[in-house]
C-alpha cells in the first residue's frame, strides 16, 4: 500500500499498470465512463471520462496511474464538459428513451441522468440510420451505436472472432459488420457471444428477449449508475 | 570552361515555369553555340521571384528574376552568363536585403547546392556533424541536441533532446526513426524546401538520430501532395547509399542505418504522430491515445523517435558546431532559429528563417513588405490551421513559444498568413471548425461532433441568426473541444475559433 495517489481528497492505492479508473475502480471510486470496460483493452474515445490530472485533462481509462497524481473528479467543471460530452452523443444518434427497449438498463441514460443532463442542449442531428434485423437471434439498430466499440472488441477478445469493426471517417464513422454482404446474418455472431451482450445503449439487442424485465424494474429504476458499475467492475471495498 | 546556371527545381518555382525556363536556356546556349551547365537547384525561397535563375560569376552568383522564357535570348543578348546588366537582374543573390538580413542555419544550403549531389553536399560542410557524432558517445550526441535548446519544429515546441534521451534509454532490439514530412498545415512548405532543396541535411539528421539512440531503420513519412519531393528524397536516399553515408557500417563506423520514404493518403490527421505509426503500420489513420508515448513504444510498439523535418534537419548544424553555437541564437526558452513561411496577402511571400525574438510586426513589413494588395493587414494567423488569429494590436508580439502562449497563440510550425482589411473573421472561423468537420478521424467524442455542430453554429453565425443564442452555444462547444478532445485537432480548433470570436468581434455582430 506504499503507491498512492488522490482523487477528490481521497488517497488510492494503485499497482504499477493500473489506469487511474482501474485504481479508482477497486477503492470504490465512480469516475462516470462509457466506452470502458475492465475486461477489455482501453479505447478512450468517449472521453467521458476525463478528470484532471495535476491540472491537465487527462482519461481516466486510459492513464496510468502514478505517484504524486493529485486528481480531480467530480467537479462541477468536469461534469459541465461530461454532460455536454453526453448531449454531443444524444443528438448524434436517434436515442427516443421512452420507445426504446434498453431504457432503465442503457448506461448511456444512466450517466445521463447521473450528470443531471436535462435536455439537449445542442441541435439533434436526425441522422438516417439503418436497423439490421436480418439476424435470426440478434439486431442492431444503428441509431443507438455510440461507437464505443465495445462489440468491435469483445468480439475479438472475448470470443474469438472479428464480427464488427468501425469504418468512415470523422462524422462519416459507422459500426460496420464483417461480413460478405455487411449483414449480421452472414456473420458467425452467435446469440450468446459475449459481443452480443455487451452494448452498453440499445443497439445491439437480443430478439425475443423484450420487456421481459418490465419498466420499473430494470437496472437503473432502482440504483444509480454509480453504484451499479462499482458493484460489477468490481470495487473491492466493503462500506 | 562552361558557366553554370541554376534553376531551381523547387515544385513552386516549377509551377511558376522553372522547368520551361531551364529547357529554354539550355536551347538558346546551344543554339548560340554556348557551352553551360545547368544545375537544378533548391529555391531559395524568394517566391515573388520565381523562377529566378542565377548565374556562378567571379563575384559570386548573380540572380535574375521573375523569369519568363520570353526573357531568355534578351538575358542572353544582354549576357547575363557573366552577370550582365538586364531589367531582370537582381545584383549578386547573397545581397538580396530579403536572403542577407536571415540566420540560416537549417536553409544554409537550399538553393546554393545541387540537392541530390553528396559531393556538392560535403563540399558544401555536409557530413561534418556525422563525422562528429560518429566520434562521440550516444549519450554526447543527445547531450548536443539537448543543449543545443532545440524544440520540435513540428508545433508542439517538445525539447528534441529530451525526447531523444527517453528513446535512448529505453531498451529495445528494435528501435525506429520516423520523420514527419506529412506538412498538413496550410499556408506551409519549409518542410517541402528542405527535402527539395537539400534532402541530405534532413538524410544526415536521422543518421545522427539513428546513431544517437541505437535506431537502424528510419521512415520519412512524406504527404502524398508531394511528388517532386518523393523523387528527389529517393534520388539524394539512392546516393546516399552509394557513397556509404546509409546502410551498413557507414563510413567504416560499424554503425547501421536504413532509411525509406513511405507516402501518406492524404489526411491531415496522418501528420498527428500517433496516427502517422497506424498509417505507417497499415492501418487506419486513426489517433491513438497517449501515454504510451512514441518513444517508448511507437512504431510496432517499439521506441521510436518522431520529428518534424525541420528539427531533424536541424540537427547536423547543431553536431556540427556544437549545441551552444545553436543555443546562442533566439531568446528566452526559444533557442536557435525558426524557418518562417510567409504567406497570404503579402507582397513578399516565402521562407525567412530568423533567430527567436524578431518582432511578428518585422516579419511582416521588413520581410513580408506588407500586404500584396497595398490595404492594412488586418489579421494573421500564426502557427497553421489550428493556430489563433492575431490583430494588429499583438504584432509587436516577438517571435517566441512562451510570448505567444501568453497571448493565447502558437508559433507551430511557423506558417504565417495574412489577411487585410476585406477579410471577414467569422467567415474564418467557420472554415476552421469546416476543415475540423473534414479532417477529425472521429475517435473522440469533442472532436467528431462538437465540429460538425460547430459548423452549422457557425453557419447560423454567419448568416446574423440568433445570435445571443448562437454565440454562447459556439462558446460552449469551444469549451468543450478544448477540454475533451483527444488530440489538437479537435484541441486546437477552438484556437482559430475564439480568437477571431475574441478579437474581431465586430464580424460576429447583427447587421
Ligand atoms: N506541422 C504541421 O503541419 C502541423 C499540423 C497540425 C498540428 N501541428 C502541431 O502539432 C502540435 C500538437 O502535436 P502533438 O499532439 O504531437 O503534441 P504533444 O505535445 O502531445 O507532443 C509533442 C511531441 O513531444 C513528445 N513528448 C511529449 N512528452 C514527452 C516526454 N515526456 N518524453 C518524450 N517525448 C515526449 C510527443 O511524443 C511528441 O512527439 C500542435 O501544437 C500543432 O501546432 C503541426
Ligand atoms: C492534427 C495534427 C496534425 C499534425 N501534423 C503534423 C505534420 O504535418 N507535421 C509535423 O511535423 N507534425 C505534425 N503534428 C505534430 C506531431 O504530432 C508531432 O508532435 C511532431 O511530429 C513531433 O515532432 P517534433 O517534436 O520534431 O515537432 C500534428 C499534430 C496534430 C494534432
Ligand atoms: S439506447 Fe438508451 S439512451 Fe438510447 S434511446 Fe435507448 S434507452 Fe435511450
Ligand atoms: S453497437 Fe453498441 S457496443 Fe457496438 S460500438 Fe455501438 S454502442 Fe458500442
Ligand atoms: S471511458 Fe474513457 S474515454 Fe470513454
Ligand atoms: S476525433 Fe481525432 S482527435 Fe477527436
Amino acid at each position: 500500500m506504499s503507491k498512492t495517489i488522490v482523487i477528490d481528497g481521497k488517497v488510492i492505492p494503485f499497482e504499477d499498470g493500473q489506469t487511474i479508473i482501474q485504481a479508482a475502480t477497486a477503492a470504490g471510486v465512480y469516475i462516470p465512463h462509457l466506452c470502458h470496460n475492465p475486461k477489455f483493452t482501453p479505447h478512450g474515445s468517449c472521453k467521458l471520462c476525463t478528470v484532471k490530472v495535476n491540472g491537465r485533462n487527462c482519461s481516466a481509462c486510459t492513464f496510468p496511474a502514478a505517484k504524486g497524481q493529485t486528481i480531480t473528479n467530480i467537479t462541477k467543471e468536469l461534469n459541465d464538459d461530461r454532460e455536454k460530452i453526453t448531449q454531443m452523443l444524444f443528438v448524434e444518434g436517434n436515442h427516443f428513451c421512452p420507445s426504446c427497449e434498453k431504457t432503465g438498463n442503457c448506461n448511456l441514460q444512466a450517466v445521463a441522468y447521473h450528470l443531471g443532463m436535462t435536455d439537449n442542449h445542442f441541435p439533434h442531428f436526425f441522422e438516417n440510420r439503418e436497423v439490421d434485423a436480418s439476424h435470426p437471434d440478434v439486431m442492431i439498430d444503428h441509431n443507438r451505436c455510440i461507437f464505443c466499440t465495445l462489440c468491435v472488441r469483445a468480439s475479438q477478445q472475448e470470443d474469438g472472432k472479428n464480427v464488427f469493426a468501425i469504418s468512415g471517417r470523422g462524422i462519416e464513422k459507422r459500426l460496420v459488420v464483417n461480413s460478405p454482404s455487411g449483414l449480421l446474418k452472414d456473420s458467425d455472431l452467435d446469440v450468446n457471444d459475449c459481443a452480443a451482450h455487451i452494448c452498453p445503449t440499445g443497439a445491439i439487442l437480443i430478439k425475443r428477449t423484450g420487456y421481459k424485465v418490465p419498466i420499473g424494474q430494470r437496472i437503473f429504476d432502482h440504483a444509480h449508475i454509480d453504484t451499479v458499475a462499482l458493484a460489477a467492475e468490481g470495487a473491492s471495498h466493503d462500506e | 570552361m562552361s558557366i553554370t546556371v541554376y534553376v531551381p527545381c523547387d515544385s513552386s518555382a516549377v509551377s511558376l515555369g522553372a522547368n520551361r525556363v531551364a529547357d529554354a536556356i539550355a536551347q538558346e546556349a546551344q543554339k548560340r553555340g554556348i557551352e553551360i551547365n545547368v544545375v537544378r537547384n533548391g529555391s531559395r525561397g524568394m517566391y515573388w521571384l520565381e523562377p529566378m535563375v542565377e548565374v556562378a560569376t567571379d563575384k559570386g552568383r548573380v540572380a535574375y528574376g521573375a523569369v519568363k522564357t520570353s526573357d531568355v535570348a534578351s538575358l542572353f543578348d544582354a549576357d547575363f552568363l557573366n552577370g550582365g546588366v538586364h531589367a531582370l537582374n537582381l545584383g549578386l543573390t547573397e545581397e538580396i536585403p530579403y536572403l542577407k538580413k536571415q540566420q540560416r542555419l537549417t536553409f544554409a544550403r537550399v538553393g546554393i547546392t545541387d540537392p541530390v549531389s553528396v559531393e556538392d553536399y560535403v563540399a558544401h560542410d555536409g557530413y561534418r556533424g556525422l563525422k562528429n557524432a560518429l566520434s562521440y558517445s550516444q549519450a554526447d550526441i543527445v547531450k548536443h541536441v539537448t543543449d543545443s535548446g532545440l524544440r520540435g519544429r513540428g508545433g508542439a515546441a517538445f525539447p528534441t533532446g529530451i525526447k531523444w534521451n527517453t528513446v535512448l534509454n529505453t531498451p529495445s532490439e528494435q528501435k525506429y526513426i520516423i520523420c514527419n514530412a506529412d506538412e498538413g498545415d496550410s499556408g506551409t512548405f519549409s518542410d517541402r524546401m528542405i527535402m527539395e532543396g537539400d534532402p541530405l541535411v534532413l538524410i544526415e539528421g536521422m543518421t545522427i538520430a539513428g546513431i544517437a539512440v541505437g535506431a537502424t531503420q528510419g521512415y520519412i513519412y512524406l504527404r502524398i501532395e508531394y511528388p517532386h519531393a518523393l523523387e528527389i528524397l529517393n534520388a539524394a536516399i539512392a546516393n546516399a547509399y552509394a557513397a556509404n553515408y546509409l546502410g551498413e557500417n557507414i563510413q567504416g563506423s560499424s554503425k547501421t542505418f536504413h532509411l525509406e520514404v513511405r507516402q501518406g493518403a492524404g489526411a491531415y490527421v496522418c501528420g498527428e504522430e500517433t496516427a502517422l505509426m497506424e498509417s505507417l503500420e497499415g492501418k487506419r489513420g486513426l489517433v491513438r491515445f497517449k501515454p504510451p508515448l512514441p518513444a517508448i513504444s511507437g512504431l510496432f510498439g517499439k521506441p521510436t523517435v518522431v520529428n518534424n523535418v525541420i528539427s531533424l534537419a536541424s540537427v547536423p548544424v547543431i553536431l556540427d558546431k556544437g549545441g551552444e553555437f545553436y543555443r546562442d541564437f533566439g531568446m528566452g526558452r526559444s533557442r536557435g532559429t525558426l524557418p518562417l513561411q510567409l504567406a497570404g496577402n503579402l507582397k513578399h511571400a516565402g521562407l525567412v528563417e530568423l533567430a527567436f525574438g524578431a518582432t511578428l510586426r518585422e516579419v511582416l513589413y521588413d520581410f513580408g513588405g506588407g500586404s500584396a494588395t497595398g490595404k492594412p493587414i488586418r489579421a494573421v494567423q500564426v502557427g497553421g490551421p489550428l493556430g489563433s488569429y492575431l490583430p494588429e494590436s499583438q504584432f509587436d508580439t516577438p517571435l517566441d513559444y512562451e510570448a505567444f502562449a501568453a497571448i493565447w497563440a502558437v508559433l507551430g510550425h511557423g506558417g504565417i498568413v495574412a489577411f487585410d482589411e476585406t477579410v471577414d473573421l467569422a467567415q474564418m472561423a467557420k472554415y476552421s471548425m469546416e476543415f475540423c468537420v473534414e479532417e477529425s478521424c472521429g475517435k473522440c467524442t469533442p472532436c467528431r461532433i462538437g465540429s460538425t455542430r460547430g459548423y452549422e453554429v457557425m453557419d447560423e453565425i454567419v448568416a446574423k441568426r440568433d445570435l445571443d443564442k448562437n454565440i454562447p452555444l459556439l462558446r460552449s462547444l469551444c469549451d468543450t473541444m478544448l477540454n475533451g478532445s483527444l488530440c489538437a485537432m479537435g484541441g486546437m480548433t477552438p484556437y482559430p475559433v475564439l480568437s477571431a470570436l475574441n478579437h474581431f468581434p465586430e464580424d460576429f455582430q447583427g447587421r
